[in-house]
C-alpha cells in the first residue's frame, strides 16, 4: 500500500527523522496560510500523487512570494499530472503540500528495500540524491553503498557508519546521518515496509540534514496487524474499476487495450494476455477471479470489464482443476444471463469435465464462441475484432 | 541444506515419493480437510494432521495432534503440507523445520514478507527444504501429491516441472500429458517474492534423479530467478530444458495477482528472462498453445 509523501513525512517525524516545515492544503486560500504560518521567504508546493517524477511533470513549483504560492496551488490542484510513473492516462492532484523553501548544499539518495536474490532488507545510498535509483545504478554504480541487513540482528551502527563515511559526508554530519539510516530501517521494520525512500536527503548551507521527499510502501499481507494505517488509504489514487474490483476480492489491473479477459490463476491470466497481443489485439485488463471462481464472481467479472468502454470483446479462458469445468461453465452462463452483455465472448475451457462444460455453453442459449485450446481462443479473439 | 533430499525406493523422483509420510497443518480447516481427502484419494500417504487444541480428534480417519512434535513422534511423520492461515503460517513453517521434518510444502498465499525473511534466516541453519508459500504444492505421478493441483491431469513420467504458478502449470502439465510426455515430479515454487526454493534449488535435485530426463521451466515477471536459472542451466545443468515465460504484456509497478509479479523500474521484465533463458540454451516456447508440441520435439 502506497502512501502520500505529507503521510510518510508524518511517519518519518514519529521515528525522529528530521523533515522540513509544512502543511497539506486542499485549496489554494489554504495554501497561503499555510506558507504565512511557515514563514520565511520561500516555499515548495508540491503536488501530492501516488508517483514519482512529478517535478519534472510540473507537479513541483518554488514560490518567491504568497501570490506566488497561490498562483502555484491553483495551477497544480486539479491538474492531470503525467509522469513516467504514472502512465499516460496520469493523476488528478487533489492535494498540495507547502513546505519552506530550503538552501541545499548536497542531495543524497538513501532507500530501504527487499532484495529478492539474498532474501533480506538492504539499505542502499547514494551521494548523487534526486534522480531514481535506477537511474543513478546505471549512471554512477561508483557511487553507490550498500548494506545487507540480517533480520535476527537488525541493522547494527557498523553498517550506519560504513554509509555515512561510504557517502564521504562531512565529519559533523556522520553522527546525525546514522541516527537516520537507524531510524529509517527501525521503521521499515516496525511498520512492514516493502519500501521506505528519502530522495532526496538533504544537507542544507547550515549544515542540517532533513528528508525533502519521503516514499513508503506498505506490505499489503502484513496490513493485518497495523489496522491503523488503513486510514491513510487514499481510495481516490485507485482506478475506479480497480477499486471496485478490490471490494469484491477480485484481482483485477487496467490496461489499455480491447480485449477483456477473465481467468482463474494469475499466471494463466497474464499468459493471456499475453497471448491476446499474439493474436493482433491488446489486452483490456488482467482479471484473475480465482481458483475457486463462483457464479457471483464471474458476474461482477463481467460487470467491472464492461465498465471499460474500450472493451470490445471478452476471453474466458478457465483451466479447470479441483474445481470442475461443469461447474465453471454454470457459473458463466449463470453470469452472462445476469448482466447485459453487448461484446462477443470466446470461451476456452480445459481441464477437469471439460466435455460436460462445453455442452453446458453450447446448450445455454447464449451466444459463446466455445474455443478447444488456447491456439484457437486465439484464432477466435482475432476473429471477432475483424 | 541438503544438496539432495533422495527417495528411497526404486522410481525416483524429487522430494516426495511413496515412502513420504505427509502431516497436514491446519486439517481441521476448509481448505485443509478438503485437500487432505484428496491427496489421500490420489495416493499419498497422509499420516497426520495437526491443529493445535484439536488434538485427539480425527479428519475422515486421519489423526489429528495437538503439535507437528506429538505427529512426528507418533506417526513418523518427514514431509509437511500448510493450509494455516496467513497470520500464522511461518509458525507453521517454523514448527516443522524445528521438529525435524525433511520437507515442508506451505499453500498459503500472503504471508507477510517480514515473517518469510525471519523463516529463510533460520532455515538456513536447518536439514529442510521449503517449497512455497503461495503455491500449488509438489507431486510425483502416481506416487505422492502434497499439494491442491488436480492429481488426474499428471502422468507418470520423466519431465521435471518447474513454475511459479499454479493454474498455468495446470495447462502445462496437460500439454505434455497430451503429448504423451509424462512426468518425474511438478514443483509449484511460488508467487511470492520471498520463497524456500529458487528454480536453480530445484534444477540441483532434478539434475542428480536419473528418472528425469528433460524439465520445462515456467517463469513470470519480477526479480530474477529465472536469470539466475538460465546462468545456472548454462554451466552445469546436464539435460535439455523448455521453458516459458508469463507476463510479456505486463505494465511496470503493478502487482499483477501474485505479490512477487512485478516489474520494479525497469527490472525483471518477461523480455529480459526470455532473452537470458535464450542465451542460456534455453528452448523458450513463445506460444503457450504450442508448448506441448515444442515439447515433443525438444525431449524426443
Amino acid at each position: 500500500m502506497k502512501i502520500h509523501e505529507y503521510q510518510a513525512k508524518e511517519i518519518f517525524s514519529k521515528f525522529n527523522i528530521p523533515i522540513p516545515k509544512g502543511s497539506v492544503a486542499h485549496e489554494a486560500k489554504e495554501a497561503a496560510a499555510i506558507a504565512e504560518e511557515i514563514g520565511g521567504s520561500s516555499w515548495a508546493v508540491k503536488a501530492q500523487i501516488h508517483a514519482g517524477g512529478r517535478g519534472k511533470g510540473g507537479g513541483v513549483r518554488v514560490a518567491k512570494t504568497a501570490e506566488e504560492v497561490v498562483t502555484a496551488a491553483k495551477d497544480i490542484l486539479g491538474m492531470n499530472l503525467v509522469t513516467h510513473q504514472t502512465g499516460p492516462r496520469g493523476k488528478i492532484v487533489r492535494k498540495i503540500l507547502v513546505e519552506e523553501g530550503l538552501s541545499v548544499a548536497q542531495e543524497f539518495y538513501v532507500g530501504i528495500t527487499i532484495d529478492r536474490t539474498r532474501q533480506c532488507p538492504v539499505l542502499i545510498a547514494s551521494s548523487e540524491g534526486g534522480m531514481g535509483i535506477e537511474e543513478l545504478a546505471a549512471n554512477y554504480p561508483e557511487r553507490i553503498v550498500r548494506e545487507w541487513i540480517d533480520v535476527g540482528l537488525g541493522f547494527q551502527g557498523f553498517q550506519a557508519r560504513n554509509i555515512a563515511f561510504g557517502l564521504g559526508m562531512d565529519p559533523s554530519l556522520i553522527r546525525p546521518a546514522t541516527g537516520i539510516f537507524i531510524e529509517l530501517y527501525r521503521l521499515f521494520e516496525a511498520m512492514d515496509c516493502m519500501l521506505v525512500e528519502i530522495n532526496p536527503l538533504i544537507e542544507t548551507k547550515d549544515k542540517q540534514l532533513l528528508a525533502l521527499d519521503a516514499k513508503i510502501d506498505f506490505d499489503d499481507s502484513a496490513l493485518f496487524r497495523h489496522k491503523d494505517l488503513l486510514e491513510l488509504k487514499d481510495t481516490a489514487e485507485k482506478d475506479p474499476l480497480e477499486l471496485k474490483a478490490s471490494q469484491h476480492r477480485l484481482n483485477y489491473i487496467r490496461m489499455d487495450g480491447n480485449v477483456g479477459i477473465m481467468v482463474n490463476g494469475a499466471g494463466l491470466a497474464m499468459a493471456t494476455m499475453d497471448l491476446i497481443k499474439q493474436a493482433g489485439a491488446s489486452p483490456a485488463n488482467f482479471l484473475d477471479v480465482g481458483g475457486g471462481a463462483t457464479s457471483e464472481m464471474v458476474s461482477k467479472g463481467f460487470e467491472i470489464i464492461l465498465g471499460d468502454k474500450n472493451v470490445r470483446g471478452i476471453l474466458i479462458n478457465i483451466f479447470g482443476g479441483i474445481l470442475r469445468c461443469d461447474v465453471l461453465a454454470k457459473g458463466v452462463v449463470e453470469a452472462a444471463g445476469n448482466v447485459k452483455i453487448n461484446v462477443p465472448i470466446v470461451v476456452r475451457l480445459d481441464g477437469t469435465n471439460v466435455d460436460e462444460g462445453r455442452n453446458i455453453l453450447a446448450e445455454s442459449g447464449l451466444d459463446f464462441l466455445v474455443a478447444d485450446s488456447m491456439a484457437d481462443a486465439a484464432e477466435k479473439v482475432r476473429g471477432i475484432l475483424d | 541444506m541438503p544438496r539432495n533430499i533422495k527417495s528411497r525406493n526404486n522410481f525416483m523422483s524429487i522430494l516426495i515419493d511413496k515412502e513420504t509420510r505427509l502431516v497436514v497443518q491446519g486439517i481441521t480447516g476448509k481448505e485443509g480437510s478438503f485437500h487432505a481427502a484428496q491427496c489421500v484419494a490420489y495416493g499419498s500417504n497422509v499420516v497426520a494432521g495437526v491443529t493445535p487444541g484439536k488434538g485427539g480428534q480425527d479428519v475422515d480417519g486421519i489423526p489429528v495432534f495437538n503439535t507437528i512434535k506429538e505427529a512426528a513422534e507418533n506417526k513418523g511423520a518427514n514431509a509437511a503440507l500448510i493450509f494455516v492461515p496467513s497470520a500464522f503460517a511461518s509458525d507453521a513453517i517454523l514448527e516443522s523445520a524445528t521438529a525435524g521434518l525433511e520437507v515442508v510444502v506451505c499453500i498459503t498465499e500472503g504471508i507477510p514478507v517480514k515473517d518469510m525473511l525471519k523463516v529463510i534466516s533460520f532455515l538456513k541453519r536447518k536439514r529442510c527444504r521449503l517449497i512455497g508459500p503461495n503455491c500449488p504444492g509438489v507431486i510425483s505421478p502416481g506416487r505422492c501429491k502434497a499439494g491442491i493441483m488436480p492429481g488426474q491431469i499428471h502422468k507418470e513420467g520423466s519431465i521435471g516441472v518447474i513454475s511459479r504458478s499454479g493454474t498455468l502449470t495446470y495447462e502445462v502439465v496437460n500439454q505434455l500429458t497430451e503429448s504423451g510426455l509424462g512426468q518425474s515430479t511438478c514443483i509449484g515454487i511460488g508467487g511470492d517474492p520471498i520463497i524456500g526454493s529458487s528454480f536453480v534449488d530445484i534444477l540441483k535435485l532434478f539434475d542428480d534423479d536419473p528418472q528425469t530426463k528433460g524439465v520445462v521451466l515456467i517463469g513470470e515477471i519480477g526479480g530474477n530467478d529465472e536469470e539466475a536459472a538460465a546462468e545456472y542451466i548454462k554451466k552445469d545443468f546436464s539435460k535439455p530444458v523448455l521453458g516459458f515465460v508469463a507476463g510479456l504484456t505486463a505494465p511496470p509497478g503493478k502487482r499483477m495477482g501474485h505479490a512477487g509479479a512485478i516489474i520494479s523500474g525497469s527490472s525483471g521484465t518477461a523480455k529480459d528472462k526470455i532473452a537470458a533463458m535464450q542465451k542460456g540454451g534455453i528452448h523458450v516456447v513463445e506460444h503457450l498453445g504450442k508448448l506441448g508440441e515444442e515439447a515433443g520435439e525438444v525431449f524426443s
